[in-house]
C-alpha cells in the first residue's frame, strides 16, 4: 500500500471491489488470452451475482475483457463496445465450491479458437486474486508479470523453467506449484520482477511434457504469438 | 508505508524542520523510489481528477438501482435562494459532496479517497476551498498530502474499509483527512492539523455500514455531505484553539476497537440497520425481479 491507495486510485464507480476489481479480473484474463476474445462465458458467484447488477459488475468484467483499465470512462458502455468488436457474451451462474464471495468464472474463446478458463476473486480495495487457471489452482495478483506453465507431473520441468528464467536474468518474486495428482497434470505459477521474453515463452511451449504456457504481461501492447 | 501514528509524522516534521505535507511526500519518494517532482505530479493528477469529476457531474444520470441521481441539481437550485439557512461556503461543500457521491453511483470516474463510497468528502471540501478562497493549485496538492498522511495512519492502525470497521472507517476517515487538510490550508500548525482530524473522527465514531441492497448509494451519498460538513466544523474548532481532550492517536485507536466490536451485520453485509428496513427489502425484491 502507498499513499496513492489512500488518495486514489482514479476509478469508475461505484465500488472498488465490485467494479474496479471486476475490471481488473477481466483485464488479466484478456492479457492471459493474449488475443482478442471471440466469446466470453461469464459465470458470477456470491456477492458478484447477488449485488453485481447494481454495481455494474457485468459491464466491468466485459470492459476488462476488452482491455480497459478500471479508470476507463467507457466502462458503462462495454456491452455495446463488445458487440461492435464482435465479442459474444453469455452470462450465467458459477457452480463453485467454497469460493471467495466476490468471484467470477470466465470461460473465454480467443479469435484463434483457443480456450482459457479462469476464476477471479475481488478481494476489496480493488485488489484481486486469480484463483484458478484451466481447472488448476493458480493464485496470483496481476501486479507482476506472471508465467503459468501447465505440464505433466514429471521430474525436471521446474528446473527447466527456472534455469531459463535465470538465463534471461528474470528474477522470481513468488513461485507456486500445484498438481491434480501424482504423475497427473501440474501447474507452476511464477510471479516475476521482470518481463519474460517472448521467445522464451515460445521455447517453453515446445518442451516435451509442457502442455500449455500462459503469460500475463504488464506491458500495455504486448501480445504473445 | 512507514507512519502508523500521527505523532510519528509530527515528530518527523519537527526533527526535519519540514511542513507536515512535505514529510509525507518524502516518505512517498522513498517508498516508491520516485523523484520529488514525480510524486508531486502524481498527487496533482489526483487533484485534477477530482476537479474533472466535479465538473462532469451529470444531473440526468440515475444509478442502475434507480435510487441515486439528481439530488446535486436540487442543491444547486436551492443555492440560488436567498432564504437558505446555510452560508455560501458550506452550501457549496454540500452540493459538491452529493454530486460526487452520485457520480460514483452512476459509474462515472471518481477518485477513491480513501474509498469509492466516501469519494465525495475530500473533493467537496478542497474544491470549494480553492474556488472560494482563491488559493493556488499547488497549495491544494499540498493539502492532499496532509489528507493522505492522516489516511495512511488510519489505514495502518485502524481501517479504511467499511467491511472491516463500519462507515466510521470510510466516511469517518475521509472526514478526518479533510479536516486536517483544510486546517493546513487555513494556516494551522501541526497541532491544529492533527486535532482537527481527531475532532472530526470523534464525531463519526460508531457509524455503521448498512447500505441498502448492498449498493454504494443509500446512505453513502448523503453521508458524504455530513462527512464533508463535519470536516469544516472540526477545522473551525481546531483553528479557534479547541483541542481534542483525547489524544488524536488514541481517537484513531478507539475507532479501531469500535470497528472490531461492531457486529458483522453492520459492516457492509447489508443485513441490518437501514438495509434491513421494509423499504430496503422492497428495493432488494424489486432488483431481484428485474
Ligand atoms: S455505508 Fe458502507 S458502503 Fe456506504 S459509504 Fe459508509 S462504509 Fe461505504
Amino acid at each position: 500500500m502507498n499513499i496513492f491507495d489512500i488518495v486514489g486510485p482514479v476509478m469508475v464507480g461505484p465500488s472498488s471491489s465490485h467494479t474496479a476489481g471486476a475490471v481488473k479480473i477481466g483485464y488479466v484474463a484478456r492479457k492471459l488470452m493474449a488475443l482478442p476474445v471471440k466469446r466470453a462465458e461469464i459465470r458470477l458467484y456470491g456477492s458478484f451475482l447477488a449485488t453485481g447488477r447494481g454495481h455494474g459488475t457485468r459491464y466491468a468484467i466485459v470492459a476488462g475483457l476488452l482491455g480497459m483499465k478500471p479508470d476507463d470512462s467507457r466502462i458503462p458502455e462495454s456491452f455495446s463496445l463488445a458487440a461492435e468488436a464482435g465479442m459474444e457474451l453469455v452470462f450465467g451462474e458459477a457452480d463453485l465450491k467454497e469460493a471467495h464471495p466476490n468471484s467470477v468464472e470466465l470461460i473465454l474463446t480467443g479469435e484463434d479458437g483457443r480456450q482459457l478458463e479462469s476464476v477471479g476473486e475481488s478481494l476489496g480495495g480493488s485488489l484481486i486474486n486469480i484463483a484458478r487457471i484451466d481447472g488448476l489452482s493458480a493464485n496470483f495478483s496481476g501486479e507482476y508479470p506472471t508465467l503459468i506453465v501447465h505440464n505433466l507431473d514429471q521430474p525436471g520441468h521446474v528446473a527447466e523453467v527456472t534455469s531459463m528464467l535465470a538465463h534471461k536474468s528474470v528474477n522470481i518474486a513468488t513461485m507456486q506449484l500445484y498438481r491434480a495428482g501424482r504423475g497427473d497434470h501440474a501447474v507452476m505459477v511464477i510471479e516475476c520482477d521482470q518481463e519474460v521474453p517472448q521467445e522464451s515463452i515460445a521455447w517453453l511451449e515446445h518442451l516435451e511434457g509442457v502442455e500449455k504456457v500462459t503469460y500475463y504481461s504488464l506491458e500495455e501492447r504486448r501480445e504473445n504469438k | 508505508m512507514s507512519f502508523a501514528q500521527l505523532k510519528e509524522i509530527t515528530d518527523a516534521a519537527g526533527q526535519l524542520q519540514l511542513p507536515f505535507w512535505r514529510v509525507i511526500l518524502e516518505d512517498d519518494r522513498k517508498e516508491r523510489n520516485v523523484s520529488e517532482e514525480e510524486s508531486f505530479e502524481t498527487m496533482r493528477q489526483m487533484y485534477r481528477a477530482m476537479r474533472e469529476a466535479d465538473r462532469s457531474y451529470d444531473p440526468s444520470l440515475r444509478s442502475a438501482s434507480g435510487l441515486a441521481g439528481g439530488d446535486g441539481a436540487k442543491l444547486e437550485q436551492f443555492r440560488r435562494q436567498n432564504n437558505r439557512l446555510i452560508g455560501d461556503f458550506l452550501t457549496e461543500v454540500m452540493e459538491k459532496a452529493v454530486k460526487m457521491g452520485e457520480s460514483n453511483a452512476c459509474m462515472k470516474r471518481i477518485v477513491a479517497a480513501p474509498t469509492a463510497g466516501s469519494c465525495g468528502v475530500i473533493p467537496a471540501v478542497l474544491l470549494t476551498y480553492e474556488e472560494q478562497r482563491k488559493t493556488t493549485e499547488d497549495n491544494m496538492v499540498e493539502a492532499l498530502y496532509v489528507a493522505a498522511g492522516i489516511g495512511e495512519v488510519i489505514a495502518a492502525s485502524a481501517s479504511i474499509a467499511g467491511a472491516e470497521g463500519g462507515c466510521q472507517a470510510e466516511i469517518g476517515s475521509a472526514s478526518a483527512m479533510a479536516a486536517g487538510a483544510v486546517a493546513y490550508l487555513e494556516g494551522g500548525d501541526n497541532d491544529a492539523i492533527v486535532h482537527a482530524a481527531a475532532l472530526a473522527m470523534k464525531n463519526m465514531l460508531g457509524l455503521t455500514c448498512d447500505p441498502v441492497a448492498g449498493l454504494v448509494e443509500v446512505p453513502c451519498i448523503k453521508r458524504n455531505v455530513s462527512g464533508a460538513v463535519n470536516a469544516i466544523i472540526s477545522c473551525q474548532m481546531a483553528m479557534a484553539g479547541i483541542r481534542s481532550a483525547i489524544a488524536p492517536d488514541e481517537v484513531i485507536d478507539s475507532m479501531r476497537r469500535i470497528g472490531r466490536l461492531l457486529p458483522s451485520c453492520l459492516k457492509e453485509t447489508a443485513q441490518e440497520g437501514l438495509a434491513a428496513t421494509p423499504t430496503a427489502q422492497q428495493v432488494v425484491k424489486r432488483l431481484r425481479e428485474e
